[in-house]
């Protein structure tokens, strides 16, 4: 990989004042996206400023309804919380398929996030409970944070600090994952929510996104039976060596009706 | 740039460049080569080693990550002259190895299990399910399932052993 300059910041403000001063700075997280692609050399950032230093990013908390995890929080941490377990048993569940047990170590909700690989798991979880994501500067829904591939709604240097999910009524998740890499192949996060049924899809398109057509047949019935009928057109949707995207537009409503099946 | 860490009980410090990966660090700088480097991409798990007591990739963490933590490796499960580990005699017995390249990996994955299950005798399908991170090109895992399987137990009889 390209040399770099390394920082190791101790506060958000620190962490600020080195990106400003970078001619092109880079935050790390976890690093488990960073540096595999830095040594592949698709990325060659003149500074990057390790965020693992800053106290207070990491940790669960479960208030009420209410489920905060920390920006800097493992997914280890989220798969093996006995507060998520209990408050959103769905998202401990995706966070214990992500990746390896390695990966799951170092890997953090807050890189995942705002790195949006069209095939990782977490913006599932974001959009399909309706999630908000906190960062320096604002509070960001998660249906306006996931914008494009590879992109979100966060600024040059804004850093998320923190993720709120609401507890849904009943949610599951279900993924078809490639065989290799664990990434989404197709991911569905379907849920139950006081505001009504959420259906969000992930490793299928560019980015995250919600399919309204199996959400309304759902709020009629909530059965696996209600959205056979409803196919998502493969236009846009991603295909690549691992599927076609005839195969992804399949995949979707496969798997939205195992995760229909698990909610029960 | 300089860094300083706990290694099997031993502080080192050495002078690093930031783009240094913490796995040729080990190896190149400490001479600890029994961390293996299968396939530089994150995949394979022969890099595994213990960051405070969790199983990482070494070759997907910058030397630099390390300043100040407490790192074991292979070398460390054991003393150097004393009996093996009952993992190690467990992969020994059950046939868990071939070539022996994912080894190290293997066993460190495998401790790193012992230890998110409170220390508790393993089954089969936990094993498979955890040990998805690290690939055996020889056995077919059949002997590195059996190996960790009797490990886990191994270790239940011999509580002062570490991890």
């Amino acid at each position: 990989m390209y040399n770099f300059k390394y920082k190791k910041v101790s506060s958000l403000d620190e962490a600020q004042q080195a990106f400003d001063a970078a001619d092109d700075g880079t935050f790390m997280a976890g690093g488990m996206t960073l540096i595999p692609t830095m040594k592949q050399r698709l990325a060659m950032p003149s500074d990057v400023i390790d965020l693992g230093g800053i106290d207070g990013l990491s940790g669960i908390s479960v208030d009420g309804g209410t489920v905060t995890v920390g920006a800097m929080t493992c997914h280890a941490d989220v798969a093996a919380s006995e507060g998520v377990q209990k408050a959103i048993p769905a998202l401990a569940h995706l966070a214990s398929l992500i990746g390896d047990p390695q990966v799951r170590n170092r890997g953090t909700i807050g890189g995942s996030i705002a790195n949006n690989d069209p095939a990782s798991d977490y913006p599932g979880a974001l959009v399909g409970l309706s999630a908000t994501v906190h960062t320096t500067k604002k509070k960001i829904a998660a249906d306006d944070f996931f914008t494009d591939l590879f992109e979100t709604a966060l600024e040059e240097g804004e850093l998320i600090t923190k993720v709120t999910f609401p507890a849904p009524k009943i949610a599951a998740y279900r993924k078809f994952p490639n065989p290799a890499s664990r990434y989404s192949v197709v991911g569905a996060f379907v849920a139950k929510t006081k505001d009504g049924i959420r259906v969000a899809i992930t490793g299928a398109g560019p980015t995250v996104f919600r399919v309204s057509e199996m959400e309304q047949a759902l709020t009629s019935s909530f059965n696996a039976d209600a959205i056979s009928n409803i196919s998502v057109p493969a236009d846009n949707l991603n295909g690549d060596l691992h599927a076609t995207a005839e195969y992804r537009a399949h995949l979707i409503g496969v798997m939205v009706k195992r995760a229909i099946s698990d909610c029960g | 740039m300089k860094i300083s860490f706990t290694i099997n009980g031993k502080q080192e410090t050495g002078e690093v460049e930031p783009r240094t990966l913490l796995v040729e660090f080990i190896r190149y700088e400490l001479g600890l080569t029994g961390t293996h480097v299968g396939c530089d991409t994150s995949q394979c798990g022969a890099c595994t080693i213990h960051m405070n007591g969790r199983s990482v990739k070494a070759c997907t963490l910058l030397a630099a990550q390390a300043d100040g933590q407490d790192i074991t490796t292979i070398e460390g499960v054991a003393p150097a002259d004393g009996p093996l580990h009952p993992m190690q005699e467990a992969f020994r017995d059950n046939h868990g190895l071939q070539c022996g390249f994912c080894t190290p990996g293997m066993i460190m994955s495998a401790l790193a299990m012992v230890e998110r299950h409170n220390g508790e005798a393993l089954d089969e399908q936990t094993i498979r399910e955890e040990l998805e991170g690290n690939l055996c090109r020889c056995t077919g895992y059949q002997g590195i399932v059996k190996a960790i399987e009797a490990g886990s137990k191994a270790m239940q009889g011999a509580p002062d052993v570490q991890f």
